[in-house]
């Protein structure tokens, strides 16, 4: 800071403090219905702080998906919890192996149709998968996805960004690295096992986080191509929960169902926090 | 940008870039290929045998009034969205760049918005405006205020764009904040030195060094707004009332999945392709500024 004011400095804070309570105040809501009853949230106004319910509701939602006199055709949130981390693991994981051994390729390969490749990747740079939704479902349909984890990771794997971003990093690798381990006799699998990966841990890590955010939080995709309610993913489960029409539907369950949602990215943006600021301003779209 | 030493052979690299280039083919250039034929076709109603009409969905498109209509929308939402989260972001960055002490905390607690679903997001913000017993639309009810999402369009444009907001503030304030801290203190002394406020420097030096990611920045954020958003509207309005947040990309999964009227879908599927490939076009642009940044 420039100057040295005490009120501007407080006026700071407080500004920092507003937004901070707007970002909070969805949240703290869920938290609070996610502990009392049904009947507190169906009779309002809706309570303010957090009532004596937590452990009977989370254990309802995780365990049956409800409560015993609430009927969902629903399974255990866990279980939606379980198919949510394989789905963003997937797809992180998947994208990344492909997206290393394509820069590998790119950067330190010469070889027939190189540039044409290079720019069949970047054309699926910006296109997500929602342009292409009835075509793409209709391939899925046809491998017999539907209902399956390869078919909700297989098509989200699909995507040029970390091609890009290890391309520009190997990019920056010195030269010299290479002719040192090609003079200790490394072949290209070897130099890209011993050398590459190791020093590309940083951009892996930076990448997971972003690529495990954009998996796990998926809506669309899992919605079309699950109709089997053991598959479902947490995000798009919620969706069914809500009630339509008449029903009064169970919102202590759907609150702890929301916060469960967002506890394991959450967690992991938070705990890998350099590493998310990191791979948000260089990796993006 | 090439590399001197350069590994020989070339099935070796080809094995490496084929995983990518298989999947690309199958689940990307594959159905982007089937939309573009798919559109040019009308399909029987029994969806037996489909007829070859040329422009016509297209046309037919442009002649409807809800399809038109939905340009509106997502124009009106996907700007609205990314003004006021920019904006925000914005206000929240030049804060915690204000102190020395604590910016990392207001960090921790800004962004991790980010890493909530925005289907969760808009679940949250639904109930919060659930008729009778949300929360904010209570107290509105007791002003005297009928807050309806679900009957008054205005309400539900309004809803999906706060939620959608919320969801993309600490993307924004991440952006912004770096930008902020990679301009140098010295600048910003000497013009308080030469006795410039805190507001002409913000005008004067600040806000003209944050330009190009301002502007990088509007790019993305419409894209966002134009696709990651489904979520928002799926569970906030499903497209009411009346298709009035019925944007592009809702409306081919309405048509498509809901109404299953492929040619119409494919049609528009195409038209997006168009819309984000001039998008990309314009970004790429300034994809290499952003690297330097």
């Amino acid at each position: 800071m420039v100057e040295k004011k005490q009120a501007g400095y407080w006026l700071t804070h407080l500004g920092l403090i507003i937004g901070v309570l707007f970002i909070f105040f969805p949240v703290w809501l869920a938290f609070v219905g996610s502990t009392v009853t049904n009947d507190d949230i169906l009779q309002p106004p809706f309570p303010v702080l957090p009532g004596p319910h937590f452990i009977e509701n989370y254990k309802n939602t995780l365990l049956y998906g409800g409560p015993e006199d609430y009927v969902y055709n629903h399974i255990p949130i866990v279980k939606m919890l379980i198919n949510s981390t394989i789905m963003a693991l997937g797809i992180t994981i998947g994208k990344i192996i492909i997206s290393l051994l394509s820069a590998f390729a790119f950067v330190y390969f010469k070889f027939p149709f190189r540039r044409t490749f290079f720019w069949l990747i970047f054309i699926t740079l910006m296109l997500p998968v929602e342009v292409r939704i009835v075509p793409t479902y209709e391939v899925v349909a046809n491998l017999n996805m539907l209902n399956s984890y390869s078919g909700l990771i297989l098509p989200l794997i699909a995507s040029a960004t970390a091609t890009f971003l290890f391309r520009q990093f190997f990019l920056t690798v010195p030269n010299e690295m290479i002719e040192a381990a090609r003079m200790d006799g490394a072949g290209p699998m070897q130099f890209f096992k011993d050398i590459l990966i190791p020093i590309s841990r940083t951009n892996i890590a930076a990448l997971f986080v972003i690529m495990f955010v954009y998996g796990f939080n998926q809506y669309l995709w899992p919605l079309l191509i699950t109709t089997d309610t053991s598959m479902q993913t947490i995000v798009m489960g919620i969706k069914f929960m809500i009630p339509t029409g008449d029903d009064f539907g169970h919102w202590p369950t759907i609150f702890s169902t929301a916060i469960l949602s967002m506890i394991p990215t959450v967690l992991i943006v938070i705990g890998m926090q350099k590493f998310f600021v990191k791979g948000l301003l260089e990796s993006d779209k | 940008m090439e590399k001197r030493v350069i590994f020989k052979g070339w099935w070796l690299p080809l094995l490496l870039v084929s995983p990518q280039l298989i999947i690309s083919a199958v689940f990307f250039f594959y159905p982007s290929g089937e939309a573009i034929w798919n559109s040019l076709f009308l399909p029987d109603p029994f969806g037996l045998k489909s007829e070859f009409v040329g422009i016509d969905n297209f046309t037919f498109l442009f002649g409807d009034p809800y399809y038109r209509a939905s340009f509106i929308t997502t124009a009106i939402f996907s700007i609205s969205v990314s003004v006021l989260s920019m904006g925000l972001g914005l206000y929240f960055a030049v804060l915690a760049d204000r102190l020395i002490k604590g910016a990392g905390v207001y960090q921790t607690l800004l962004i991790w918005p980010y890493a909530v679903a925005p289907a969760v997001a808009g679940v949250l913000w639904m109930f919060m405006f659930n008729g009778r017993i949300g929360l904010v639309s209570w107290y509105l009810g007791l002003l005297g205020y009928d807050w309806n999402h679900a009957l008054h369009s205005g309400e539900a444009m309004s809803l999906v764009i706060v939620a959608s907001t919320w969801s993309r503030v600490s993307y924004n304030f991440i952006f912004f904040l770096a930008g902020l801290q990679a301009i140098p203190k010295s600048i910003i002394e000497a013009a308080a030195i030469d006795g410039a406020k805190f507001w002409k420097r913000f005008r004067t030096i600040v806000f003209p060094l944050l330009s190009p990611i301002s502007f990088f920045l509007l790019v993305v954020n419409i894209v966002y707004a134009f696709f990651e958003t489904f979520g928002v509207i799926h569970t906030i309005t499903s497209g009411g009332p009346e298709q009035a947040t019925t944007t592009l990309v809702y409306k081919v999964y309405a048509d498509g999945f809901v109404g299953q009227d492929l040619g119409s879908s494919a049609a528009q599927s195409v038209i997006l392709l168009i819309c984000v490939g001039l998008l990309t076009v314009f970004q790429f642009k300034y994809i290499e500024r952003k690297v330097h940044y």
